[in-house]
């Protein structure tokens, strides 16, 4: 063992930046994957949430009405089974009771020419569109009878096109904001949950120590983070695609310096956080108190406009509303980048707003 | 050559919205010669890492200035840290790592290649601990494991902030042995310690803090002759006549118990040959001044380690 010279030491220094960098995004990369924690709440959290709001409020149009026909239902005779799924009760009242107990939308009685329908209240949405398809079987079965009546009359039919690109189905709409609440939840949660460790740790401390600059080492901390939220982003994308149907545009690239700029906004929040909170529980705690009421006005989980006036009022301060609007347009719309030129923008200004506050007001002296 | 560490009037006071001001260090002066092994001696809040913190470069005094290797810890300089090994008081470990893959990542950080990073690993003793996760190590693994990285880099000044401090006694003596062997290399190695005996085992000067100010600084046997205290020798009750005592005291105090007569002597030579000699020597002890009572002589306090 040698103490070396000043010399030798100086040319070590000098060569060692980028080697230090690639160490250090190595060593805190690897420390990611085998938080178990992490991994959840990155990836799996999101997809959870995606497989449950796929399903509320996505069963409801897609599948065949609950009919229960009282007696016999000639018109019903010509229905189509993807629309409706017939069930027999003896009479009308034992019907109702079915509809009371929401296991069927409606019922349905025939008396000679009159269709008696009873669509259900205990759950309304789907009564009205039982009515609604019940109403059009009828009036099938009408322009087929007077058709056969009058042969040389023209009759006028209808024809439905998608519109919006067919981005009706819920998993259109969900899952850019899914995918925004995710991004948003891992750069809160981990800037604040990380910044407390090192309080405890001292990590940070030691590594001033080294010849590594306290620069090289949070560069390489950001970096895994924006390794991380790209391959959130791309676990997310599939799965929606591949699993629940969601068809992505030829933009979908576009999402990824989406995220990546979304991602230094929510760092910068967390870093905010893990400098006022002291332990790991108010970190989470204090990360929770911001990104769900962020969530909730952004229209990640429910279409904006059907949002009453002032959540919509306070959705533009949310940097998730325009992570999620952005995403959605290049996505699920398929417009270009100069579309959302404005979000853009937000992001870029309220990351470089934030950050810019979190510097100023952190106490390093803690780290 | 420059000294090791000059330390020149430092002061750094906290201002706690409970605690008001709080002079944590108030004028400490000291030098640090290369190739020495100095201690900092004091009870726990005496200021000793607040100090050290500052000396490393970690804190900004509010005045006082601080030369190590000749020059000044701030701004942070890569050539400077790059001779400096640090362990501080938390082990600062990065998380779900790996033994070798701390070291490793330190290894890299101070350009030193990988077989450095496997060297210190057998040197502290966890070569088979090596694929042991850090959270996973025993305490006195950990400590050790921090030294490893400290010394990866090959350093020439070494701090150490409380190594021993919540080890049990054996992994304590274990880590002597390594702190000896590391100064024995020729690198200069600064100890923290609020243990009397560790301070007085490994340090070849010590300086006493308390409250913030350096009381005193001398080598461990220099303190002990400086304070020219008498000798306690003890041997039980019984042995010995009342008369025999007042004789063998020869003048000097002596106080005789239930269980034991204790001698406070100049001249424990001629005392224990005389007391060998009477054939009583049942339950003798022989205990001279040590740090503690330096420690009471400087501070005017009892030791509260």
């Amino acid at each position: 063992m040698s103490l070396e010279t000043a010399e030798a030491r100086t040319v070590r220094a000098e060569r060692s930046g980028g080697r230090a960098y690639r160490s250090l995004f190595k060593a805190l990369g690897r420390g990611w994957l085998r938080d178990r924690s992490q991994i959840f709440f990155t990836i799996l959290l999101p997809l959870m949430f995606m497989v449950l709001l796929a399903s509320v409020f996505g069963s409801g149009d897609t599948a065949a009405s609950r009919i229960v026909a009282v007696g016999d239902v000639a018109v019903l005779d010509g229905a189509d089974a993807d629309e409706f799924a017939v069930a027999e009760a003896s009479d009308l009242d034992a019907a109702l009771a079915m509809l009371r107990d929401g296991d069927a939308d409606a019922a349905v009685v025939q008396d000679g020419s009159t269709v008696r329908i009873y669509p259900s209240a205990t759950n309304s949405t789907s009564g009205a569109i039982a009515e609604g398809r019940l109403s059009a079987l009828v009036d099938d079965v009408n322009v087929e009878v007077l058709s056969a009546a009058a042969p040389g009359e023209p009759v006028l039919a209808t024809e439905v096109e998608e519109a919006d690109g067919g981005a009706l189905q819920p998993i259109q709409y969900l899952a850019p904001g899914i995918l925004a609440w995710g991004v948003a939840i891992a750069g809160v949660f981990g800037a604040a949950g990380t910044i407390v460790d090192w309080k405890r740790d001292k990590l940070l401390r030691r590594l001033r120590l080294t010849p590594a600059s306290v620069r090289t080492f949070l560069g390489a901390k950001v970096s895994v983070n924006l390794v991380v939220a790209v391959g959130q982003t791309a676990v997310f994308l599939a799965v929606a695609a591949l699993g629940f149907g969601l068809r992505l545009s030829a933009w979908t690239w576009f999402a990824v310096p989406l995220v990546l700029l979304g991602t230094l906004a929510f760092l910068a929040i967390g870093v905010v956080i893990g400098g006022i909170a002291q332990t790991s529980p108010a970190a989470a705690g204090l990360s929770n108190l911001v990104t769900m009421p962020m969530a909730f006005v952004s229209g990640a989980f429910y279409p904006l406009a059907l949002s009453p006036g002032w959540v919509q009022a306070i959705s533009y301060a949310s940097p998730m509303r325009y992570l999620n609007e952005a995403l959605q347009s290049v996505v699920v719309y398929g417009e270009p980048p100069t579309a959302v030129l404005p979000q853009i923008g937000f992001l870029a200004a309220f990351a470089a707003i934030v950050a810019l506050f979190s510097w100023k007001t952190f106490k390093f002296d803690e780290l | 050559m420059d000294a090791a560490i000059e330390v020149a009037d430092l002061r750094k006071t906290y201002r706690g919205r409970r605690t008001g001001e709080v002079r944590a260090v108030d004028g400490v002066s000291f030098r640090v010669e290369r190739g020495e092994f100095f201690g900092i001696l004091g009870p726990n809040g005496a200021g000793k890492t607040t100090t050290l913190e500052i000396v490393e470069g970690l804190r900004k005094p509010d005045s006082g200035t601080v030369r190590l290797l000749g020059r000044s810890p701030w701004p942070h300089s890569p050539e400077l840290t790059g001779r400096l090994g640090v362990q501080l008081q938390a082990s600062a470990f990065f998380e779900f790592l790996t033994a070798r893959e701390q070291i490793e990542t330190f290894a890299e950080l101070y350009g030193a290649g990988q077989g450095r990073a496997a060297e210190m690993l057998e040197l502290v003793g966890l070569a088979e601990h090596a694929n042991v996760r850090c959270e996973k190590l025993s305490g006195g693994q950990q400590q050790r494991l921090s030294i490893a990285c400290a010394l990866v880099g090959d350093p020439e000044l070494v701090f150490l902030d409380e190594p021993t401090a919540a080890l049990d006694p054996q992994a304590r003596r274990n880590l002597w042995d390594l702190m000896r062997s590391i100064n024995a290399e020729g690198r200069t190695v600064v100890l923290t310690t609020h243990y009397m005996e560790e301070a007085e085992a490994l340090c070849d000067r010590v300086a006493i803090m308390d409250a913030g100010k350096i009381r005193a600084i001398d080598s461990p046997a220099g303190f002990v002759q400086g304070l020219d205290a008498p000798t306690k020798v003890t041997v039980a009750a019984g042995q010995l006549s009342d008369e025999r005592v007042q004789e063998l005291a020869a003048g000097e105090p002596w106080t005789a118990g239930e269980t034991a007569v204790v001698f406070e002597t100049r001249d424990p030579r001629k005392l224990l040959t005389a007391l060998a000699s009477d054939g009583a020597l049942d339950g003798l002890s022989v205990r001279t001044a040590n740090l503690e009572d330096v420690f009471l002589h400087v501070t005017g306090r009892e030791w509260r380690g």
